[in-house]
């Protein structure tokens, strides 16, 4: 039978290193398998995260070859001239082996306010050209590949400045949601650092949902927040409002 | 004494954090109650994410004839009578309600040309009826949910997973549990707990449930002495992926058929009109994975042992918008471009019609201060669930059971105490697979146990079968007693494992021995050694419930229908 030679990193907080494991290849099988099967019969106690194992949830978050994706989506005859490595995302704490510590995403989204509509009755009456872009941010899966590859987060630790690309997508799901009223501009300029994005579109390349994280709701998002403080007349405006 | 373990006190304690879940603690909360939530994932990652097709209320946007009255009466006959009634037509009457409420907490559905929210076709519904987001309408909801629930000031405790529940006599008082990250110890002092655990889909190995689906709820309850219902009631979803091998049992939304789509076997032929010529391809799931597998019994199969789903002809830009998660999960997984290509699908173990008895109103179960919602419980949905019927549940009995739980929360007198003997024995259980040298591989247990659920009480069931079945788990129960784990507790799957796997053998003899007592085909349930419905059965749930003699079966008489509602199905 056909075998796979999988380099998986073996570690947690105080340092690891890479371990191979050869694993028999089944059709259509993807990295996730070849984990699951490392647990069933070498290792109990190779630590990942998953659910679903169809693309649903954003669990299986690893990084492949390099690369931040899903291992459920990752399908082994990708890399026929092998070795696979599989590595946990760098950009978050190390737990143990592929599994890091995701809790700072959980706080940033505490920190956005939520949805607030105009009027409290409904049903709402909203037209389908007019929902789907929020639609398009409501696609994600928080798998946080975005905020991995972010630059400012993974190589800048710019946690303190930035709220990263999911962030980003979450408060343009609200802003542009048509019945939301609240306005998330001065979030925007202040805690959630929307400027630090230098619009290299890493997140949109490996977004596992295609969302146009860079072009539909980062640029949008900075162009609200720049009419909003930097346009002259607006900021004259401000100024006699405060008297 | 419990200085050694993390202590929290709460009024409820929600566990589980799908839908019916964060449904229940947003309602617990709004009730003043101190709530926390517990989920053995990241929070928004249940299974609940993995719905796809819609909710089902009876809003009439599309079809204007739909009401209650025709979803109560779908819901009945698509649980073949065994529902709790009572249950189907609070669920009936409040769904729509629910889901307009979701729109009001931001969840976006697809439109109709008006402006109203989409309703599409479903099986074995009669009227457009399921409020849809394309394909990802869990998520939908869940997100939904979750973003409502964190703003609400509710404590979230992630990749935490319960054992135990604790009693203060005959009445609730806790639960003991682990941290995954760390396997630190928890202890939970709560007035009420709301149990939604979802269901039990990891049992067999041919499965479209995600990893979290193994029954711990329903096992806990069971062990604490709360009663079971309909346990041989498991719906086999029609269509699963069957090829490659690696993508087996992931689901295929019912939209496919919802949209359009029709089944066909390998001679071409649309079989369905066969098996039921009125409502064809979106016939109820028990009838339409029934036929795919007589199809591929009687040789009509496809090469990989199912059959042809195919929704070409609608076209391109219509699949990609209506069907956008099925079109990318064909075409990475499957190199299949459903556009083009007829996809190959069968039978997959989906969702567990029994589990907890709860009475209608409250969700309350036998046991004084547990409550239940969503998969976890039984009764709504009989011998067969309908699609979409399965978020509207959570949403209609989340509320109710959250909203119960806190009155009772809020009607204790005295805060129930925990006996620190049980939790002393009860940390000493959880560890002993590290301290035994057991030579039983956890893994390797779950992997013989999925096997006999597929092979002894799967689609097709006989009596001899489910009898060997029963004594393969008894045999695997006796040697889980010898599972030994290897590693710290740091975040350590296979000890994780080796605590839900005595779980999972609980759901199963509870399965089996129901499915053995009920001698009859019903539903998901189809005996090919009794294979037709019997009126009198029909009138009776099977009970499953804890004895100092081992698990015990019994019947309970569904109670009579009242009038109005009877009358609702005998007119035409």
């Amino acid at each position: 039978m056909a075998e796979v030679v999988l380099q998986v990193f073996r570690g947690d907080a105080s340092g690891g290193t890479e371990k191979a494991y050869h694993v028999p290849l089944v059709t259509g099988m993807v990295v996730l398998d070849a984990i699951h099967y490392i647990q069933a019969h070498y290792d109990g106690d190779l630590a990942c995260r998953w659910n679903c194992k169809a693309a649903r949830c954003g669990s299986c978050s690893a990084e492949i070859n390099g690369r931040p994706r899903l291992m459920c989506k990752a399908r082994l005859d990708e890399f026929p001239d092998g070795p696979i490595t599989v590595r946990p995302m760098k950009a978050f704490p190390l737990i143990k082996d592929l599994v890091t510590d995701v809790s700072w995403n959980y706080k940033v989204a505490q920190q956005i306010p939520a949805f607030t509509p105009a009027d409290g009755e409904g049903p709402f009456i909203m037209y389908q050209q007019d929902v789907e872009r929020a639609q398009e941010f409501r696609k994600c899966i928080e798998c946080f590949l975005c905020q991995n590859v972010c630059h400012v987060l993974r190589d800048h630790a710019g946690k303190d400045a930035y709220f990263g690309p999911r962030s980003m997508v979450r408060i343009a799901a609200y802003e542009m949601h048509p019945m939301d009223t609240r306005s998330r501009t001065a979030l925007l300029r202040g805690a959630a650092g929307v400027g630090y994005c230098n619009i290299t579109k890493c997140c949109e390349e490996l977004c596992p949902e295609h969302i146009h994280i860079t072009d539909n709701a980062i640029i949008p998002l900075k162009e609200r927040m720049a009419d909003e403080y930097f346009d002259p007349l607006r900021a004259v405006l401000r100024l006699f409002a405060k008297r | 004494m419990l200085e050694r373990f993390e202590n929290y006190e709460y009024d409820v304690l929600i566990v589980g954090a799908g839908g019916a879940g964060l449904r229940a603690a947003i309602a617990a909360s709004a009730a003043g109650a101190r709530v926390a939530l517990v989920t053995k994932s990241l929070l928004g990652k249940a299974h609940t994410v993995m719905a796809e097709g819609g909710i089902a209320a009876a809003l009439g946007n599309v079809d204007p004839a739909d009401n209650w009255q025709v979803h109560f009466c779908d819901t009945m006959r698509g649980g073949q009578m065994i529902n709790d009634w009572r249950m189907v037509e609070l669920f009936a009457t409040e769904a729509p309600e629910r889901v307009y409420e979701l729109e009001r907490w931001g969840a976006l559905f697809d439109r109709t040309p008006e402006g109203k929210i989409m309703q599409r076709p479903f099986g074995a519904h009669t009227w457009r009826r399921l409020c849809h987001v394309g394909d990802r309408t869990g998520l939908e909801l869940i997100r939904t949910l979750q973003e409502r629930g964190v703003h609400q000031g509710l404590d979230v405790h992630m990749e935490v997973t319960l054992t135990r529940l604790l009693k203060d006599g005959e009445r609730i008082a806790g639960a003991f549990g682990y941290r995954r990250e760390n396997g630190r110890f928890i202890v939970f002092r709560a007035k009420a707990i709301v149990l939604a655990t979802g269901g039990w889909g990891r049992v067999y190995k041919v499965t479209s449930n995600s990893w979290e689906c193994t029954g711990d709820g329903v096992a806990m309850a069971y062990e604490a002495g709360a009663e079971l219902m309909d346990m041989e009631m498991v719906q086999f979803h029609p269509t699963g992926m069957v090829w490659p091998p690696g993508v087996r049992g992931i689901l295929v939304t019912e939209g496919v058929r919802g949209e359009g789509g029709i089944l066909l076997n390998s001679e071409g032929e649309r079989f369905m009109e066969r098996y039921d010529p009125v409502k064809k391809d979106l016939s109820s799931r028990d009838v339409v994975a029934r036929a795919i597998y007589r199809e591929v019994e009687e040789g009509r199969g496809t090469p990989h042992g199912g059959a042809y789903l195919d929704i070409t002809h609608r076209g391109p830009d219509f699949i990609k918008q209506k069907l956008p998660s099925m079109y990318d999960q064909f075409l990475s997984l499957a190199d299949v471009d459903i556009t083009r290509e007829k996809m190959e699908v069968g039978p997959t173990i989906h969702y567990a019609m029994g589990g907890v008895r709860v009475a209608p109103e409250t969700g309350a179960t036998s046991l004084p201060g547990l409550y239940g919602a969503g998969e976890v419980t039984a009764g709504l949905h009989g011998a067969n669930r309908l699609g979409g019927n399965s978020l509207s549940d959570l949403l209609v009995f989340g509320k109710r059971a959250g909203e119960a739980a806190a009155a009772y929360a809020n009607g204790l007198a005295t805060t129930p105490s925990l006996d620190e003997a049980e939790i002393e024995a009860e940390s000493q259980r959880v560890v002993q697979p590290f301290e035994s040298g057991g030579s039983e591989n956890p893994y390797l247990l779950h992997e013989a146990l999925q096997e006999t659920m597929q092979e002894k009480a799967g689609i097709a069931r006989t009596g001899e079968l489910l009898e060997q079945g029963l004594q393969e788990i008894l045999q695997l129960r006796e040697r889980a007693g010898r599972m030994g784990v290897s590693g710290s507790r740091l975040f350590n799957p296979g000890w994780h494992m080796s605590i839900d796997v005595p779980f999972m053998l609980t759901v199963c003899e509870g399965i089996v021995r129901a499915a053995i007592a009920r001698r009859e085909s019903r539903g998901g349930h189809w005996r090919l050694d009794c294979p037709t419905q019997d009126p009198e059965l029909g009138r009776l749930n099977y009970i499953v419930r804890k004895t100092p003699d081992g698990m015990e079966v019994t019947t309970a008489p569904i109670p009579p229908m009242r009038e109005d509602l009877a009358a609702l199905l005998t007119a035409k």
